[in-house]
């Protein structure tokens, strides 16, 4: 019994048994559905075993919806819990599992992979390749990243969630739960995954580029994805270290970020930040390439200014890096060390500024048309702005001892996030959509969802500029009503609800152009001006029949309107790899390795970690060459997708 | 015969022999904390600087470029986080 114990959550409410009972519910549904309807085989064959980009990408896409839901579902309950003084919905320990699960989750298990999703979909089709550099090691990032999210996701059910918030600073997160365990362990497991993906895209974009595609003609979501996957492999590593200390002091009575012999709680903030604050560049710069890509193609003109937009980019990447300091202004460096950081993070605003007056100048003069797409890409102009001048409030060191850790910051980071990150990908995900599914997501509806969200966006959280510049500390569970806090707070929540409606939409959305959108569309439906848009749709494994030739970062669109040749040569038999369920084995080894080391349970560990090693000898002997697709092959799918 | 005689790759072996007796030097010879951590830190970048171009043929491919820009950008990260950090947390303590 005693065994069992440690298994049991250490603050139980009926909300986390409901959750208990509906995951089991869930989870027996699926299984039981699999069964009966007979798809375990169709599901391991085209799905688990898959190293197809374009299918990885759409797991990362489903991962990432589900985790928005999830995280969702945590945003409400916070925003109820403070809409009113002195609210008794959830007991502070509950709160601060709450927020600490929003955080990680948004962070790094919504946001990460649905740019990962739009890395992988799109970039291989962008450049004119038949799929990444490494595709094995792709379908290993992937389940990596699943299993280390879903490792987190049940810390809430079994053994008690991380409390100390998504920055989990020492010595507050120095507890004897498991919660900080989950932290450290499961983010290690999917950030392993997100490293690889780093190397596998930077590979790729340099080697695997299309005959005639310099970097200079590089499409502009592939060099802001490029400069991301940088960062990602410079950054990341730091991650792991820090992650990797903090197990040991967890679990081997190490003593880094103790405040004893030796430790030094500061460091973990530090080496935090280090990662922390280009982790939000990796975020924001793929984002950025998705609007240009969008602004262009619905303003019927090239995008203003590609050179400077590739150098403000490439500034970024090295700015981003000489900035971590603002996140602790306030822990106690000194005025010399604080203006050296105050002067790079403003400067940071430069380069940025320059990309918002190339989109604005590229819509001047353009034939826009509203789509909604488009529609996210404009609200976004304007509302990214607003987060990125309060950021620079925020970079006055002086000034932000009035701001640090109140809810003008919070403020801040949901401004930047959303109108930047979430809209980018709604809007990504609404221009790709028939490339990936084949009909078009409703119009109407896509609409009515951007102008929800923006609404209840600004609902939500201009208010906690004014509360925060009051006084009103964030991660606080409650407060009184003589603050005079609450009218301001019940309007967050209004605006938070109406968010939550904008999301409902999304699923209504698609539940609804499944059932009625239009299946008889053009490969080209928005009339586009890049390469993924010259293939068919749905497309092919081996993406193009024939390698493209690029002479311009416009090349479908002159090959459209300029006569450009893109597809010199016949029909060669063409080389892919092949399937395996090594990446997918190895990661479920890995998730029972990771639950064993939450749980101290070190014989499973030393179990798994020798099956980890059992799965890269079997890889590093096995002799796989990969298959080849012959011209008959190719010939026969091609007349098909033609509609011949 | 001379021609076939693996010229750079003998004189990287010594060059790497000698920097490795060098700061192996730090632990026999008494000397001050600062003088050990200099030569330490010299040697151990002459080492890596080495192993890189000799025997890991940094320049020899087409990717010279990339693999130059990478080590550049990697090395700028690398000095500035160690010294950025160094400042924040012990030499301007307020
Ligand atoms: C114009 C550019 C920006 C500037 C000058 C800026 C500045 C800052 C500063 C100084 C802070 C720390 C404030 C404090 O803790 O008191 C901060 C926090 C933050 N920023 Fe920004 N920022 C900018 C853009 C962005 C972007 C584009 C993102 C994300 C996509 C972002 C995400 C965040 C997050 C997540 C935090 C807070 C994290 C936390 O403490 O939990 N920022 N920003
Ligand atoms: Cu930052």
């Amino acid at each position: 019994m005693e065994f069992f114990e440690r298994f049991a959550i250490p603050h139980p409410s009926i909300a986390i048994y409901a959750s208990m009972v509906a995951a089991g519910l869930t989870l027996i549904a699926v299984l039981a559905g699999l069964t009966y309807f007979k798809k375990w085989g169709y599901l391991w064959r085209e799905w688990i075993t898959t190293v197809d980009h374009k299918r990885i990408g759409i797991m990362y896409l489903i991962s990432a919806l589900l985790m928005l839901f999830r995280g969702g579902v945590d945003a409400i309950m916070m925003r109820a819990q403070l809409a009113v003084p002195d609210n008794k919905l959830l007991d502070s320990q509950h709160y601060n599992e709450i927020f600490t699960t929003h955080g990680v989750v948004m962070i790094l298990f919504m946001a990460m992979p649905f740019i990962i999703f739009f890395m992988n979909f799109v970039i291989p089709l962008q450049i004119g390749a038949r799929d990444v550099a490494f595709p094995r090691l792709n379908a290993l990032s992937f389940w990596l990243f699943f299993m280390g999210a879903m490792l987190f996701n049940i810390s809430f059910m079994v053994g008690g969630s991380p409390d100390a918030g998504w920055t989990s600073y020492f010595p507050l997160a120095d507890t004897d739960s498991v919660g900080t365990n989950y932290y450290m362990i499961a983010i290690q497991i999917a950030g392993i995954g997100t490293l690889m993906t780093g190397i596998n895209f930077m590979t790729t974009i340099l080697k695997m580029r299309a005959p005639g595609m310099t970097l200079m003609k590089m499409p502009m979501f592939t060099w802001s994805a490029f400069i991301a996957n940088v960062i990602i492999v410079f950054a990341f590593p730091v991650l792991t270290v820090a992650l990797a200390f903090g197990t040991m002091d967890q679990l081997f009575g190490t003593q880094f970020f103790t405040l004893d012999n030796g430790g030094m709680a500061m460091l973990w903030a530090n080496l935090f930040w280090v990662w922390g604050h280009p982790e939000v560049y990796i975020l924001i710069l793929p984002a950025f390439g998705i609007y240009s890509e969008i602004i262009s193609t619905f303003s019927k003109r090239n995008l203003y200014g590609y050179k400077s937009m590739v150098a403000s980019m490439v500034l970024i990447s090295v700015l981003s890096f000489v900035v971590w300091a603002h996140h602790f202004f306030t822990m106690g460096q000194g005025a010399m060390a604080n203006s050296i950081f105050s002067i790079t993070t403003m400067a940071i605003a430069v380069p940025t500024g320059v990309k918002i007056f190339n989109w604005i100048l590229t819509l001047w003069k353009g034939k826009i048309e509203f789509t909604t797409p488009m529609l996210y890409s404009i609200l976004f102009i304007p509302l990214f702005t607003l987060g990125g001048v309060t950021g620079v409030m925020l970079a006055m060191s002086a000034a932000d001892y009035q701001y640090h850790n109140t809810m003008f910051l919070v403020a801040h980071f949901h401004n930047v996030i959303i109108p930047g990150v979430v809209f980018a990908m709604l809007a990504g995900l609404t221009y790709y959509w028939p490339k990936m599914f084949g009909f078009m997501l409703n119009e109407r509806i896509g609409k009515w969802t951007a102008w929800l969200l923006s609404i209840g966006f600004l609902l939500a959280f201009m208010p906690m500029y004014v509360t925060g510049l009051d006084g009103q500390a964030r991660r606080m569970y409650t407060y009184s009503e003589s603050t005079g806090f609450g009218p301001m707070n019940m309007v967050s929540f209004v605006g938070a609800a109406i968010m939550a409606i904008g999301f409902v939409l999304i699923v209504y959305n698609i539940y609804y152009s499944v059932r009625y959108a239009s299946r008889d569309i053009s490969a080209d439906p928005w009339d586009a001006r890049t390469l993924e848009w010259a293939t068919h749709t749905p497309v092919p494994h081996y993406n193009f029949a024939i390698t493209p030739e690029v002479a311009s970062s416009e090349a479908y669109w002159d090959y459209k309107k300029k006569n450009h040749e893109l597809y010199k040569g016949d029909y060669e038999k063409i080389h892919m790899p092949n399937n395996s369920g090594i990446p997918f084995v190895m990661s479920c080894i890995f998730f029972g390795w990771g639950f064993s080391l939450i749980f101290s349970l070190w014989i499973p560990a030393i179990i798994t970690t020798i099956g980890i090693f059992v799965c890269m000898t079997l890889r590093s002997f096995e002799k796989d060459h990969g298959h080849y697709v012959s011209v008959k092959e190719i010939e026969d799918t091609e007349s098909e997708l033609r509609g011949a | 015969m001379s021609e076939l005689f693996p010229r750079k790759q003998v004189m990287g072996f010594i060059f790497s022999m000698v920097l490795t007796a060098v700061a192996l030097g730090v632990y026999f010879f008494d000397m001050s904390f600062a003088v050990g951590m200099t030569v330490l830190l010299i040697t151990a970048f002459l080492q890596a600087g080495l192993q890189l171009v000799v025997f890991m043929h940094a320049g020899e491919t087409d990717d010279k470029a990339a693999i130059y820009t990478n080590v550049y950008y990697g090395l700028f990260m690398a000095l500035f986080t160690v010294f950025g950090t160094l400042l924040v947390l012990i030499w301007d303590v307020g």
